[in-house]
């Protein structure tokens, strides 16, 4: 155990080891990758090698985590919260690149380039994960979200790749737009971007103040209030909730599959852990005043998602909606402002890493050469045709709508968000129940999925698929193992999310009356 | 023979035993010749190949076991015991409080014997019903009989739930892949309306799981034995968490106005899955009023309004599911409302809520699945025979296949509930038992006992003895040994039940009239107190 002085650059350089290994790392390989002309070999070699790097950098994360170190605070979190985080984030790296080596291959993309581009990004998200000033938490979303602009566009001959990424960048720009906005809003009502300052001043001298139990004078009021909308918004964004998730399909459709993944699974994680660090560090003491906002958010994101999905005929955007509806069960998560929220979250996140990258594998599986997407009636008869895809998909199905021992973990990922959901001192009764009416809703569209693969008969003129390439089957293989060990003996899982939490330090999170205020000095 | 058993330590590893052997079937089933193996096309007749051997035969051996292993429960069980018997307790998942608790009274009992009957028979019944992918089939059949067997055993509000799900999605595929022409729109319909109903009662076990925590720790409590001991929660609350058990059974039962997924399900599903869903998956419903929801929310269950409500929804699904049996023209369908109608009776038996109508309940919950499954299982002979259901494509046959008209006959009456069979006994006693508390309610639902003559005679009538005018009728084999020997213990129950109850009524009493006193004392005490 060992305290790190953030503001000793030496110290606050070992605070970013993890981070600092993948860029680095990742600017080496940028210089390999571009080295060479592109070519499929190339374009192998480059994704073996983030692969390792991706690892280590995962061992990395892992000793920091064994180390225990603690930090005053600063702008960076020194955590499990942020550690465990960073484990989801590299797992959806490694699936992502494993897959994207395969799809490259099958769909002739020799971009070597693209793996690194993934990288970058995931070193943004562990920034992220770590950022404990608004500031950093900017930087971070800027460094994932261009990587990934140009990871939508990856495909340059398709069209509908380029106007899903230039759809991606643009509203993406403008959400970057109203999280700075928010930043500088909650900058001018605090004086400060830092999360535990932020806290602080909010509840200094406001013990039994009125609404936002701000010190300060209406006007702070009022801009804190904006700077939090613009946040909410921003994030809201970022994570894909409905309304601001307009973006989402198209990008997802356009997307080559190992991205759109990636983009579903992994960016979401890291974007829902600061979004979660944000709201649970920084506004708990304003947790009447966005409270509403993010149960609204969280309903219509449930809603919207798993309706609209149920009219979903591609598979690829059938399951852009889920991952909609998923970002509401995450909200339900985020909404009570609770540390179990914390631990439920990330326990949610890292089994809905395996499903998504585990049904895109089937995806991409099932992808005949040259083509980009596939409907959901390709799949009619799989059963038949490759039984193990059939059983794997049909597994992975089950998981995203949370079916208990066939969906495997992922009922106990519903499970611990819905614990959270009602534990005390918030129980939010209604967003539980809404929670599972909505997976009632997506009942719906994963049961259709699983009737095609079993009762339909196979189309007698379909092209033979080609052979599902190695990677891709030790991804489905993972996730479909990880998945169903998890749904009988989640214990393990349990223990490592239940601790992590974001460390608060020098104060912690008391409960005055109805919200949780963080108690200062 | 109990000493014999006592001796093994039978008790303390039959209940986990039960459910290990259905799953380990399951997955030895896969090891028989598939058609993948053989290089044949999936999907053709595996009857005639031979490749339904292995998996038909090895899910009669293994569910012929998990038939005598439970059938000993019949003489180690004690009547006079009051705790839980057979009990078996692990920690599944700590932090969360989960425990795999298994244990059973005397409902419990009766229904795991009722189960593992069934099921045998089921897959007799299936022989050459089912001549595509069996092992899936079979497979599936095993491990929905876990499934069932676990609601019955399970004492974990939580493990409740995990099993209660476990056999929905096998029977989803039942009939999905092996159901009639209108399959996928019945399963689907099946999978969504039970789904509706568990996922709040989801939400209630969490909630109730959550106000049962440990102070010190925060971990959760699912245990049933101390939610029912411990956890007091308001009466509105009382009143919402009720609602989203109420909501779960009821869809089960099927009561009215919930039962609309029910003739689709029954009618589509291949006959053993039929029998299944009539025979067992119904009982769950009933069973999870007795079990969960009305001891666990007494003053919710029996407030006068509720009360009323659920009251008046069994007698009109009694009188509604007797009419609408009257006009079917399809002899399954026909079948399957009269199970609305039957499965009223046990919801008016233990909402009157004297010992008689709570033991007549459970005595109709054995027989509707004795009786009814019965009828599916010659519903889906004479389909076999003939490919179809409609009553009016028969006439006289009677004359053809004696023996099958025969077992009709016999099996019909005592789904009417003529004295002598085993319907008459069970919707006796609710009857008699709820005019103590309901006579108005007794009364019209009595008169369903006539409409019950009315539709089944009127369609054996038109079967079995009208003109035999039909020539495709005309040289209808009769039933082989193998039907035979399926029927034969299903007609046998109708006779012991009807002649001699006892043995059955003296395992179930104890926990019915405790069913009783507790929900009377704590419902009685919860109106005191407010």
């Amino acid at each position: 155990m060992q305290s790190l002085d953030l503001s000793v650059p030496l110290q606050l350089t070992i605070a970013l080891g993890p981070d600092l290994l993948l860029m680095v790392g990742a600017m080496i390989l940028l210089l390999w990758a571009a080295w060479r002309p592109d070519s499929a070999a190339h374009q192998r070699r480059v994704a073996t090698a983030s692969i390792v790097l991706t690892v280590l950098t995962g061992a990395a994360v892992w000793w920091y985590l064994l180390r225990g170190y603690t930090a005053a605070p600063g702008p960076i979190a020194i955590d499990n919260f942020r550690w465990m985080a960073d484990l989801v984030i590299l797992t959806g790296t490694v699936f992502a690149i494993a897959l994207a080596r395969d799809d490259n291959d099958r769909q002739g993309i020799g971009v070597a380039e693209s793996h690194v581009l993934i990288l970058l990004a995931s070193s943004g998200m562990m920034l992220l994960a770590a950022a404990r000033d608004l500031m950093i938490v900017f930087l971070a979303v800027e460094l994932m979200s261009i990587a990934a602009y140009a990871l939508a566009g990856l495909n340059r001959r398709s069209v509908r790749s380029a106007e899903g990424a230039l759809k991606y960048f643009l509203l993406g720009a403008f959400s970057s737009a109203f999280l700075l906005y928010g930043i500088a809003l909650v900058y001018g009502a605090t004086g400060t971007t830092n999360l535990a300052f932020i806290a602080e001043r909010m509840v200094a001298g406001s013990e039994g103040a009125t609404a936002l139990m701000l010190g300060g004078s209406a006007g702070t009021a009022a801009l804190m209030l904006a700077g939090i909308a613009f946040l909410l918004v921003g994030f809201g964004f970022k994570v894909a909730t409905v309304p601001f998730h307009m973006w989402a399909p198209d990008v997802y459709d356009g997307a080559p599959s190992a991205i759109t993944a990636y983009m579903a699974a992994t960016v979401k994680a890291a974007a829902f852990a600061a979004f979660l660090r944000v709201w649970l560090e920084a506004f708990p003491a304003a947790y009447g005043a966005w409270h509403a906002a993010l149960v609204a958010l969280a309903v219509a994101t449930m809603i919207v998602g798993n309706v609209v999905g149920l009219a979903q005929r591609n598979l690829k955007r059938l399951l852009a909606y889920s991952s909609i509806g998923h970002a509401g069960y995450l909200l339900v998560a985020v909404a009570p402002a609770s540390l179990q929220g914390a631990s439920a979250m990330l326990f949610y996140l890292f089994i809905y890493t395996l499903a998504t990258f585990g049904a895109f594998a089937v995806i991409i599986a099932m992808t005949r050469p040259g083509r980009q997407t596939v409907m959901v009636d390709e799949l009619s008869g799989l059963w038949a045709v490759r039984p193990w895809l059939a059983v794997g998909m049909t597994v992975l199905m089950l998981a995203l709508l949370g079916f208990p021992v066939f969906g495997g973990g992922g009922f106990f990922a519903k499970w611990y968000v819905l614990q959270a959901a009602l534990q005390s001192p918030n129980p939010q009764v209604g967003l539980a129940v809404a929670l599972v009416l909505t997976t009632v809703v997506s009942a719906g569209y994963y049961l259709y999925v699983i009737m095609v693969i079993f009762m339909r008969a196979p189309s007698a003129d379909a092209e033979p698929l080609p052979p599902t390439p190695a990677l891709t089957r030790v991804v489905l293989a993972t996730a479909v193992v990880g998945i169903l060990v998890l749904g009988v003996y989640p214990n393990w899982l349990h223990r490592v999310a239940a601790k992590g939490l974001p460390r608060v330090e020098d104060a912690s999170i008391v409960h005055i009356g109805n919200a949780p205020i963080r108690r200062s000095r | 023979m109990s000493e014999f058993l006592n001796s093994i330590g039978y008790m303390s590893w039959v209940l986990p035993a039960l459910l290990a052997i259905p799953m380990a079937g399951a997955a030895l089933i896969w090891l028989t010749p598939t058609p993948r193996r053989r290089g044949l096309v999936p999907g053709a007749d595996e009857v005639m190949s031979g490749l339904a051997n292995g998996p038909r035969w090895l899910a009669f051996i293994v569910l012929l076991v998990e038939f005598i292993v439970s059938v000993g429960l019949w003489w180690t069980f004690d009547p006079g015991v009051v705790q839980w018997q057979a009990p078996f307790d692990i920690p599944w998942i700590p932090s969360w409080g989960v425990r795999f608790t298994l244990g059973i009274d005397g409902i419990a009992l009766m229904m795991i014997l009722l189960t593992t009957s069934i099921m045998v028979l089921s897959v007799l019944g299936s022989w050459t019903g089912v001549r595509t992918r069996t092992h899936g089939y079979y497979s599936l059949m095993l491990i929905m009989t876990s499934g069932m067997l676990g609601v019955f055993m399970a004492l974990d509000l939580f493990l409740f739930y995990v099993m209660w799900e476990v056999m929905l999605v096998p029977m989803y595929f039942i009939i999905g892949i092996w159901g009639g022409e209108r399959r996928i729109y019945a399963s689907v319909k099946f999978f969504i309306y039970t789904m509706v109903g568990s996922l709040l009662m989801l939400v209630a076990i969490v909630y109730l799981g959550l106000a049962g925590a440990d102070p010190r720790t925060g971990i959760p409590n699912f245990s049933y034995d101390q939610i029912l001991a411990t956890v007091r929660v308001t009466p509105t609350a009382a009143l919402w968490l009720f609602g989203a058990f109420f909501l779960a059974f009821a869809v089960k039962v099927p009561m009215f106005p919930f039962h609309t997924w029910l003739p689709d399900a029954h009618v589509e599903a291949p006959t053993a899955g039929s029998v299944v869903l009539a025979g067992i998956m119904l009982k769950l419903g009933t069973f999870g009023f007795i079990r969960l929801a009305v001891p666990l929310f007494p003053e919710a269950a029996m407030r006068e309004d509720v009360r009323a409500v659920i009251l008046g929804l069994a007698v009109i699904g009694i009188i509604y599911g007797a009419l609408v049996s009257l006009v079917q023209p399809d002899f399954k369908k026909l079948v399957a409302y009269s199970s609305v109608s039957h499965l009223g009776f046990v919801m008016l038996g233990i909402f009157a809520l004297t010992v008689e109508s709570v033991q007549g309940a459970l005595l109709v919950m054995i027989n509707h699945g004795i009786s009814t499954g019965a009828l599916f299982f010659l519903v889906g002979m004479i389909y076999e025979r003939r490919h179809t259901r409609m009553i009016e494509a028969y006439g006289g046959i009677a004359r053809t296949v004696p023996l099958f008209a025969t077992l009709l006959t016999v099996v019909s009456l005592s789904s009417i509930g003529v004295p002598g069979t085993n319907g008459f006994v069970g919707e006796f006693l609710v009857l008699v038992g709820s005019f103590k508390t309901r006579p108005v309610l007794a009364v019209i639902s009595g008169t369903a006992v006539i409409f019950a003559a009315a539709y089944l005679l009127w369609a054996i009538q038109r079967i079995l003895f009208n003109p035999l005018d039909k020539p495709e009728n005309k040289h209808i084999p009769d039933l082989n040994r193998r039907e035979l020997a399926l029927m034969v213990p299903l007609i046998a129950g109708i006779v012991w039940l009807g002649v001699y109850p006892a043995p059955v009524l003296r395992r179930m009493e104890g926990a019915a009239t405790r069913f009783v006193q507790q929900v009377e004392t704590r419902a009685f005490r919860g109106f005191a107190e407010r």
